[in-house]
């Protein structure tokens, strides 16, 4: 008998499904001509300044690995700046992690708490990964569905009726991807009364806390009652175009830090140590970096936006993040159907809105972290595609 | 320049790309296309903005055969005019594409544009350096442009994402 290692696969992992957005890049890549609006990430190049501090790092023999929890001085300047920023407070030694990514930091922090028979609290549509990490643990993502009616905002009322006894976790991922929706402090005032009398942490997901536009991001730890419960995680890969520096962090009580460390150092060590020195660099003289990024994803979006509700397909108006999510239920097709055949027949890529939980069937998602005249292309395009199906 | 709406944001958006559509510049601004007409208008008559025009890449042009130099003036600065009237008879000579006062070592920096090397030596040699205030001039030639009006000339443009989950 043959050696089989399909016979030995963990059933945690196999039962995970595949990527549902993989399969349209791979058509995608075969053909040419393809205009994309579907990647997830900043079209900026890191600024000079922080790439130059990283290159520096380097000519300066800055090799080693960092302490685990990541530089000291980052670690500072993450203070700092959620001080400055988000009037948050935290204690550099004790309160903050540097991860490899802010997705490095959700993992830790949901395997630091979860333990089978947790339920997890997932708003729908969002990214991708809360979902298979908490059944990587053995607990329960429980989605919480969010409605265009109320501009993909967690309700109070959707919390409510989702709390039982096991509930462990409420993910807040706002600014969201894919939908764009933010939460403001009244929004996250009624999140806040329901969570006050319950033992629910939150895992506060600020990624895109940086691309707001009209008002300024509020983190739910802010809030009376919610900073000891809330484990905040962010990043620079928005914010300063350092997506492949990979580094993020996370910021939260004494304990659960402790904690997420353990993990941390057995299956990371630290977080890349040039891309630490980076970062440093982008705290400290980056702010002005964040508002011509933003205030050109702002340009973009309003374009975006408009191109959409010209056109007939329904867009609720993102005020956070570099999507836009607009609806294709006035085409009858369905978000699949859609995105294979506007892929096919005009060469435009954009994601389904189903990936992103069964909540966003019916719509797609648009990133505009694309030029201006990529977008203007792709809106040509998908106006004809529009017009020839109906 | 305040007293006209949005004025800053319209000037930053035709500085980036004077080619948009009006619609498309008072969808950015937030406006309707008459209002931010009328404000670009405006802007125009009151001198804040003073033209329009492509940033062009000349070493992609072969017909075109123009040398550009930067010159640099060291002059006298005259009674009651200062420097204003020698700029004023700097800039009527349509070879010069830019003149500024500059704070340092010299006075005027000048960028003129000439067929060849010669054009422009006469130039210097013939008009500017004779000049009463002129006290001496230095000039340099440009070998290449490499970046102009903040934009890279010849950059890896390819959008070099790969793709991710997400």
């Amino acid at each position: 008998m043959s050696f089989n290692p399909e016979l030995l696969l963990g059933r945690a992992v196999t039962n995970i499904p595949p990527s549902g957005i993989r399969k349209f890049f791979d058509i995608a890549a075969e053909m040419d001509d393809v205009i994309s609006l579907g990647v997830g990430e900043p079209d900026f190049v890191t600024p000079w300044h922080i790439r130059d501090e990283g290159v520096y790092s380097l000519e300066k023999g800055h090799t080693h690995y960092t302490s685990n929890k990541g530089l000291m001085e980052l670690r500072e300047e993450i203070s700092k700046y959620l001080k400055r920023r988000f009037n948050l407070s935290y204690d550099a030694a004790t309160q903050s992690i540097v991860t490899v990514g802010g997705s490095e930091a959700i993992d830790i922090f949901l395997r630091t708490v979860i333990e089978p028979g947790d339920e997890v609290l997932i708003p729908e549509p969002s990214f991708v990964c809360y979902k298979p990490i908490t059944q990587l643990t053995g607990g329960k993502a429980v989605p919480l569905l969010t409605r265009a009616e109320d501009n993909f905002k967690l309700t109070a009322d959707v919390l409510k009726a989702a709390i039982t006894p096991k509930t462990k976790v409420l993910v807040l991922p706002y600014p969201n991807n894919p939908t764009g929706a933010i939460m403001t402090r009244s929004d996250l005032e009624k999140i806040a009364e329901v969570l006050r009398d319950t033992n629910i942490l939150v895992l506060s997901d600020e990624i895109y806390s940086e691309l707001t536009y009209g008002m300024k991001h509020v983190s739910i730890a802010e809030l009376d009652g919610m900073y000891e419960r809330t484990v905040l995680v962010s990043g620079f890969s928005k914010a300063y175009a350092m997506t492949g520096w990979r580094l993020g962090y996370a910021c939260g009580h004494p304990s659960l830090i402790t904690q997420m460390t353990k993990i941390h150092q057995y299956a990371i060590m630290s977080a890349p140590t040039t891309a630490q020195y980076a970062a440093i660099e982008a705290l400290r003289n980056g702010d002005n970096d964040i508002e011509v990024m933003r205030e050109e994803y702002d340009n973009r979006r309003k374009i975006i936006v408009k191109g959409f509700n010209d056109m007939g397909l329904d867009c609720f108006e993102p005020q956070g993040a570099f999507y836009a999510f607009p609806s294709i239920k006035s085409t009858g097709l369905s978000s699949n159907d859609f995105c294979e055949k506007l892929l096919y027949d005009m060469k435009v890529a954009v994601i389904p809105g189903n990936a992103f939980g069964d909540c966003g069937e019916g719509h797609i998602r648009c990133s505009y972290a694309y030029s201006l005249n990529s977008i203007n292309e792709a809106l040509n395009r998908i106006e004809s595609f529009i017009k020839k199906i109906q | 320049m305040s007293e006209i709406k949005n004025a800053e944001k319209l000037v930053k958006i035709l500085h980036s790309n004077c080619r948009l559509s009006l619609e498309q510049i008072a969808t950015m601004a937030d406006m309707s296309i008459a209002e931010a007409g009328a404000a670009i208008d405006q802007l125009e008559k009151d001198g804040v903005i003073v033209g329009y025009g492509a940033i062009v890449n000349w070493n992609k042009v072969p017909e075109r055969k123009t040398v550009s130099a930067y010159i640099e003036l060291k002059v006298t600065p005259q009674r009651h005019n200062g420097f204003n009237r020698l700029a004023e008879r700097i800039y009527q000579y349509p070879q010069v594409k830019c003149l500024n006062l500059m704070s340092g070592s010299y006075d005027f920096g000048i960028t003129v544009e000439g067929d060849n090397i010669k054009d422009i030596s006469l130039f210097v040699s013939e008009h500017l350096a004779p000049m009463e205030a002129v006290l001496s001039t230095s000039t340099h030639f440009v070998l290449k442009t490499y970046k102009e009006g903040g934009v890279v000339f010849e950059t890896e443009n390819e959008d070099d994402r790969e793709v991710m989950s997400l």
